[in-house]
């Protein structure tokens, strides 16, 4: 299967004189590579093989080897499938880039891209993890900045560089922890050796990957690079970026935290559930006032995120209480809800991939009236946005439903800051959930209904056929999630049965096709009967109001608007529509508002034009950023004092160091 | 589910939509009677409908099929909420889609196709009634949640019919959290509703309007409809306010008398609550805009505090 | 929700009332009929209308018997006519028991009422809110203005009435008619559709 990708991204790179010849192999090796994946993963699930592959070689660093365990094939499985649909949608979307862009870099990035992302998922050697993190972290960089002709993918790309390696550094000081507890780069030697560590160093593994893949999945404060990032890659890729390469951060924390360290502390589930509630919460607020489509996409990634580290942190607190049972019910929410986000973000993404370049630009205020002009991705769009805003009966609102039950399970019964932190926790999942739902309305709202708003709009056409099978089989997978969710949980429950802190456990929910209910009897639902419920009930309303009214016209005539000509400025804008929202909520958002207004020169009475800028303060900058960076600064100043310049000097240091190792030497000895 | 039961449950299914158009004339009525006026009859409001279902329908060349297809789907989904809730017996219990994460987020779907419904025909009214029905349905899920969660955890079950027959066995002492969420609960009824503070059912100033100008755009069948499906949101949630929180009255079998009694202590429960509802939009005023996410965050709190007396 | 919700109007001279007389006061408010209110009977009969013979079909007759939704719009009027239909609305007279009601969109309406002489600048939006009318319709002309021109015929700016711009249905006359005729007059006409009904059966 790695061969196939090796093979794409070589292949496109020779061949990338010719576009469309460079396009067409990479992304069908990206399709092949992708299908094998899921093969694979669906093998190891299904059947519980564990396919095992290592290379051992003298140098540490090549030490290949990879193991797919349950975990690690759920992962690989999420990868592959989203990776399988945006290579079938780039077949077509790419052919946007031909002439201006080098395809064949794209088609070989792509490929090491999703490969690497594999062997993220399945490595069991730390250094080797940390290769393959890198070569990922490389290759999305460089398919941030492929278009490198705006400076404003330039600047994403290298902000997103600067804190990708700045996790990394936490990400090794966490392994280096952890090779000094144990004495080896195994994972396997990890697991059977932290028993042994004491909880200072627990303590600081905790924080550190905590920190450096936080960095990675987009918790707040540490997600400043994912909104330029993610909108400056070409869409397919944005896709994936935002739906499995944040989750290979979520990947290693649940390996981390629920399979190598044994055992966990409270104050470590507290902390994960206080980041996920201000993530959430945050997230959301920042995609309300946000006009760029794509930019909007992100921030939802971050409220996402969010949502998933609420169900791991819950899993985490029980499970520091030894109820390993309701522990694994937490973290079969937090992996549903991986898979569902991946598969909606993907779906949502390729949808505004396909408007942005039907309509060439960006900007949310510019579109409108599209349902009419491209129907299909209308229609895959709002699917997509049923599904995030968590309603029913898709499979965003199985994975909330779960994620709340198992927050429903923590407030009974626990000591009162756990049980305050649950509660608050409860408020904002349910919070975020409406203000989702709100920001939705106004991504479709203003981008599909009513009247185009420009000319870009007007003159926007449907996208060819290959991207609609894409998203229409997003749909349907998302669709099906949904519907089947009882038995997704079952397979689930046999990864949460993986993890060496909850092995040989049964999860606290009984899950059937038919309805997925608490084993004490809590909460019950069933997926089925609610398509089934609203499907039926749709159908007969429409019947037997057709038949009542069988004998009544249908007309259509202009929209009232009180008797006046209606104009596309009359419409509702993406800014006044979630303005009330970040007014609100300006305590946190800070939003600004500037007024310039030019006069004729005659007289100061006669303005002639006004503009007014809505903007949000970036308060990440001015209070954590820049004051790193300029304590940074400031001590580097400091060392600079050491360059002195004169030669004479710099012997001198040669000499003071030197003598100190003599000493330093017979110390030793 | 044996063939007994079957009479039953369409009771169940067709209560609901039976009812609402009276208990909004039963509103309306007393609301009048504040005013000094006769008001018209409690039945008004099913004249109404037949009149609008005898109208023929002018749609707006703008809109889609999201504006067509809306009305359908937001009446199906109070039909399958009212399926859902305990009316009449706990008999009929739901177990599919009886939850009370279920019951809330169906409401949210609803709220989520008619702020659709509004932008659709790109009319200025229509949007901005999309912008502030989202803003405070967005709010309101919080206090809604936190309060059912509040009967959730006394009654050790998420089950709507559970929870009321649990509640239904309660002593006296432990009802001090079971008050605090139900404050809390009528006000994310007023706010869902439309009611008075949040908004004025019956206005005519589209500056004001949060549900009505969403469905300005509507005539004939499809705005008996909206209305309709308006109505049903009114009772469904009245009769969650009567029957989880004082459930007294409701039968607990599947036998027809005391399932009448049952239906004839409903009716007496959902008019109290008319009258209240009725009281308070009489004597207070609608509050601005920016006042309203304050009293929905008091919502929030007060079911904070509920949960925290939970023992 | 208890009695003491209910804020009566109170001076500092003027006790509060005790929650007794308070609940008393409630229910006697909700279940009697106001004594303010004009008897229904005493409406003037209308004799005054006319109807402009229109043949409307057969089913706008017995639509609208018991519940009838009506679109006011002010092509131009001195608002006198205005001032007579807002009254309609208030405790003496509550056009609202009798199942009429107003509504803010011609969609949802099923009468036209239209005061004012239609001047020139409201010809387009007097047109426009006919057309978004569904089927079946009404429109009632009310006030002189509105049937010929009254005070202002034969202005440049008037187009002398409202038949001249949409099809009328039926017209009452006065400068302005008083709420009494006004009801009076809808009374009739209501009675006047469900009548040709029955003539016609």
């Amino acid at each position: 299967m790695l061969a196939v990708f090796a093979a794409g991204a070589l292949g496109a790179l020779l061949l990338r004189k010719h576009d469309a010849a460079a396009n067409i192999w990479g992304n069908c090796m990206a399709i092949i590579g992708s299908g094998a994946g899921l093969l694979i993963s669906g093998a190891a699930l299904f059947h519980g093989t564990v396919p095992a592959f290592s290379v051992d070689s003298s140098l540490p660093l090549l030490a290949f080897s990879i193991r797919i365990d349950q975990l690690s094939a759920f992962f690989m499985l999420v990868i592959s499938l989203v990776a399988f649909f945006c290579s079938i949608y780039a077949l077509d979307y790419v052919r946007h880039y031909y002439g201006k862009y080098s395809i064949g870099m794209l088609g070989f990035f792509y490929n090491a891209f999703i490969a690497s992302m594999i062997i993220v998922v399945t490595a069991q050697n730390a250094l080797f993890f940390l290769v393959a993190w890198e070569v990922m972290a490389l290759a999305s960089y460089f398919l941030v900045i492929y278009e490198r002709r705006e400076t404003a993918s330039i600047r994403a790309g290298s902000l997103y560089f600067i804190m990708t390696h700045a996790g990394t550094a936490f990400i090794m000081i966490a392994f280096l922890l952890m090779y000094r507890a144990t004495g080896s780069f195994e994972f396997a030697d990890f697991r059977d050796g932290m028993a042994a560590a004491s909880p200072l160093v627990k303590n600081a593994i905790f924080i550190s990957a905590l920190i450096g893949f936080g960095v990675k999945a987009g918790v707040i404060p540490l997600h400043v690079w994912l909104p330029s990032a993610h909108p400056a890659a070409p869409s397919h890729v944005s896709a994936l970026m935002s739906g499995v390469m944040i989750k290979t951060g979520i990947y290693m924390m649940v390996r981390i935290y629920l399979d190598i360290l044994p055992g966990s502390y409270l104050w470590w589930g507290l902390a994960l559930m206080i980041a996920g509630s201000i993530s959430s919460l945050l997230g959301v607020l920042y995609a309300l006032s946000e006009h760029d489509l794509k930019k909007l996409l992100a921030y939802h990634s971050i409220e996402n995120v969010g949502i998933i580290l609420l169900g791991l942190g819950s899993a985490l607190v029980f499970s520091s209480f030894g109820m390993t049972s309701l522990a694994a019910l937490g973290l079969a929410a937090a992996l549903f809800h991986t898979m569902n986000h991946a598969t909606f973000k993907a779906l949502l993404f390729l949808g505004a991939g396909s408007v942005i370049a039907a309509t060439h630009t960006r900007n949310i205020e510019k579109y409108g009236g599209l349902i009419r002009l491209m129907p299909q991705t209308a229609f895959f769009f709002l699917i997509g946005s049923m599904a995030i805003s968590a309603l029913p009966p898709l499979n965003g609102f199985f994975s909330e439903w779960l994620t709340f039950q198992a927050l429903f399970q923590g407030v009974a019964g626990f000591d009162v800051v756990t049980k305050v932190i649950f509660i608050l926790s409860i408020g904002s999942l349910a919070l975020t959930g409406g203000l989702a739902a709100a920001c939705f309305v106004k991504a479709f709202g203003i981008t599909f209904l009513a009247r185009p708003r420009s000319e870009q709009a007007e003159r926007a056409r449907e996208t060819g056929m290959l991207p609609r099978v894409a998203m229409a089989a997003l749909s349907l997978l998302i669709a099906g999630l949904g519907l089947f969710s009882g038995l997704v949980l079952r397979t689930l429950a046999k990864v949460t049965g993986s993890m060496a802190n909850l092995r040989g456990v049964e999860s606290a929910d009984v899950a059937q096709f038919k309805s997925v209910s608490l084993q004490n009897g809590f909460g019950e639902v069933s997926m089925p009967a609610l398509f089934i419920g609203i499907i039926v009930a749709s159908a007969v309303v429409a019947a037997a109001v057709a038949v009542l009214t069988r004998k009544r016209r249908t007309e259509t005539g202009p929209t009232w608007d009180c008797g006046s000509d209606l104009t596309p400025r009359m419409e509702i804008t993406a800014t006044g529509f979630s303005r009330s929202l970040i007014t609100i909520s300006r305590g946190v958002l800070r939003p600004s508002s500037d007024t310039e207004i030019e006069y004729h020169d005659a007289s100061r009475y006669f303005p002639r034009t006004g503009t007014v800028t809505m903007g949000l303060h970036d308060i990440y900058q001015t209070f954590i950023y820049k004051p790193l960076h300029d304590l940074t600064t400031m001590l580097a100043a400091q060392v600079t004092k050491v360059q002195s310049g004169n030669i004479n000097v710099y012997i001198l240091y040669i000499f003071l160091t030197l003598i100190g190792l003599l000493f330093f030497m017979d110390l030793q000895s | 589910m044996n063939m007994a039961a079957i009479p039953y449950w369409l009771l169940q299914i067709l209560l609901i939509p039976a009812l609402s158009p009276l208990f909004i004339g039963v509103t309306r009525r007393i609301k009048a009677r504040f005013q000094n006026r006769r008001g018209a009859s409690v039945f008004q409001p099913y004249r109404d409908f037949w009149k609008l279902f005898h109208k023929d329908e002018i749609i707006s060349e703008d809109a889609s099929w999201i504006f067509r297809v809306a009305p359908y789907l937001i009446f199906a989904v109070t039909l399958v909420i009212g399926a859902s809730i305990p009316l009449v017996s706990t008999g009929l219990s739901n177990t599919l889609t009886g939850d009370l994460l279920v019951v809330v987020y169906l409401i949210a779907l609803g709220t989520f196709f008619l702020a659709l419904a509004g932008i659709d025909t790109g009319s200025a009214f229509g949007g901005f009634g999309s912008s502030r029905e989202m803003m405070v349905a967005a709010l309101t899920e919080g206090g809604l949640v936190l309060s059912l969660l509040t009967l959730a955890l006394i009654s050790k079950s998420a089950n709507l019919t559970a929870i009321s027959a649990n509640i239904g066995s309660l002593s006296f002492p432990s009802f001090t959290p079971i008050i605090l969420a139900f404050i809390s609960f009528s006000i994310a009824l007023l706010a869902e509703t439309c009611r008075y503070p949040f908004d004025n059912p019956s206005t005519h100033l589209e500056l004001t309007m949060i549900h009505e100008a969403m469905i300005l755009e509507y005539s004939g069948k499809r705005l008996a409809l909206m209305e309709w499906a308006s109505a049903n949101k009114y009772l469904i949630f009245i009769a969650l306010g009567a029957n989880l929180f004082f459930p007294r009255g409701i039968a607990d079998s599947l036998e027809l008398i005391p399932v009448i009694l049952a239906l004839a202590v409903f009716a007496g429960k959902a008019s109290l609550f008319c009258i209240a509802i009725a009281v308070l939009e009489s004597s207070i005023a609608k509050l601005r805009i920016f006042r309203l996410p304050d009293l929905l965050f008091t919502s929030f709190v007060i079911s904070v505090i509920a949960i925290g007396l939970v023992n | 929700m208890t009695a003491d919700a209910v804020v009566l109007a109170s001076n500092k001279d003027q006790p509060l009332y005790p929650a007794r007389k308070k609940i008393t006061n409630l229910l006697t408010k909700i279940l009697s009929c106001p004594k303010t209110l004009v008897d229904a009977g005493s409406f003037d009969d209308g004799r005054e209308i006319s109807s402009l013979g229109r043949e409307l079909e057969e089913k706008t007759r017995k639509l609208f018997r018991r519940s009838l939704a009506i679109r006011v719009v002010t092509a131009g009027s001195t608002n006198a006519c205005e001032q007579e239909l807002v009254a309609l609305g208030n405790s003496y007279y509550d056009v609202e028991r009798f199942g009429v009601h107003f509504v803010a969109s011609p969609r949802h309406a099923d009468m036209l009422m239209v005061t004012g002489p239609v001047t020139r600048n409201m010809r387009e939006a007097l047109v426009r809110t006919y057309e978004a009318m569904p089927t079946p319709k009404i429109v009632v002309a009310v006030g002189d203005d509105a049937i010929d021109g009254g005070l202002f015929k034969g202005s440049y700016a008037v187009l002398d009435g409202v038949h001249n711009v949409i099809p009328v249905d039926y017209q009452i006359p006065g400068d302005p008619p008083s709420p009494r005729r006004i009801i009076g007059s809808l009374l009739t006409i209501l009675s006047d559709l469900d009548g040709k009904h029955q003539k016609k059966t």
